[in-house]
């Protein structure tokens, strides 16, 4: 009995190493090959709207001075900063392994449930992942430019976690609570955080002409989106690609 | 009883690697997302705009 007790309260039976491994495995081969092309996509799409607004962060740029400021001035191009881009694709891939360490994480728990797990059906996760973690904070924190005004930081991320925790549960009852309680709850969930609002500046002091600071959010959004479409299907896939190459090992 | 146990103790320990990658996943986010030292600040800064993260 006593050898059979100590197998028990063992945590690394092959069964929890082989999920160990096909977890973190999935997770970090997703979240490493969606983080690069993101950050490919960011700073393509994304980073010359924030080198922009930093021309009006910095003062080199005066919106509403005495001067018309044309709207295409010269930008430094895709890695003219290597050092700088560098770093943002590194962050975003070490960003996206952690989404993707989530994501594989909640894909086990539901194939246990019986729910089917795979590329396609990634899609979905993914568009659910983007909702929690990037578009329902972002509703009343919209993505903002350098250089704007804004509530202290500290306020800022408490509100942008409670928020992203609701908004993931809410995605939870959505899709797998299956009656009409727990989608209300789903709902309110999603709302209440910006019924109750945001952390807002005192007073608007930010010098980036409104049409950059669009179009910043805009982009933001939707290379979001892309991301996490992408992060969902690629979590899917090597999930899938995991289990049949542990299950044929075994 | 011996099927038993083993049954139980497969179903016991199975979510710990969910749990693990979860807290280390949300780890990895709060440092590339949401800690403010500088030098990670300043090294995440524009992911951190472009991903929608509070930045400054």
């Amino acid at each position: 009995m006593m050898p059979l007790m100590m197998c028990a309260t063992l945590p690394a039976s092959p069964a929890t190493k082989a999920m160990y491994s096909r977890i973190l495995t999935s997770g970090l081969f997703a979240g490493a090959a969606a983080g690069l092309i993101t950050a490919l996509l960011q700073l393509y799409f994304v980073q010359p709207v924030l080198l922009h607004a930093e021309l009006y962060e910095s003062g080199e740029l005066v919106h509403f001075g005495a001067d018309p400021v044309t709207a295409h001035p010269d930008l430094p191009g895709m890695f003219a900063e290597p050092v700088r881009d560098g770093l943002s694709i590194i962050f975003t891939m070490l960003t996206y392994t952690g989404y993707g360490l989530v994501l594989a994480a909640l894909m086990s728990v539901a194939e246990r449930q019986g729910h089917e797990i795979n590329a396609r059906t990634g899609l979905m996760w993914g568009l659910a992942g983007f909702v929690a973690f990037h578009f329902a904070p972002g509703l009343s924190l919209a993505p903002e430019v350098p250089g704007v005004a804004a509530a202290d930081v500290g306020v800022r991320q408490i509100w942008w976690t409670i928020t992203v925790a609701a908004a993931g549960v809410a995605m939870g009852l959505i899709a797998f609570g299956g009656n009409l309680v727990s989608y209300l709850v789903a709902a309110l969930l999603l709302m209440a955080p910006h019924i109750i609002g945001a952390p807002e500046p005192e007073t608007f002091s930010g010098p980036v002409p409104t049409e950059i600071g669009a179009l910043f959010a805009a982009r933001a959004f939707g290379i979001g989106m892309a991301a996490w479409v992408l992060l969902g299907s690629f979590a899917g896939y090597f999930w899938q690609a995991e289990g049949k190459r542990t299950d044929a090992a075994a | 009883m011996t099927t038993k146990t083993i049954k139980a103790s497969a179903a016991g320990t199975s979510f710990l690697p969910a749990v693990f990658a979860v807290v280390l996943g949300l780890g990895i986010i709060t440092l590339t997302g949401h800690v403010q030292a500088s030098a990670l600040h300043d090294a995440a800064h524009d992911v951190r705009h472009a991903t929608g993260f509070p930045c400054h």
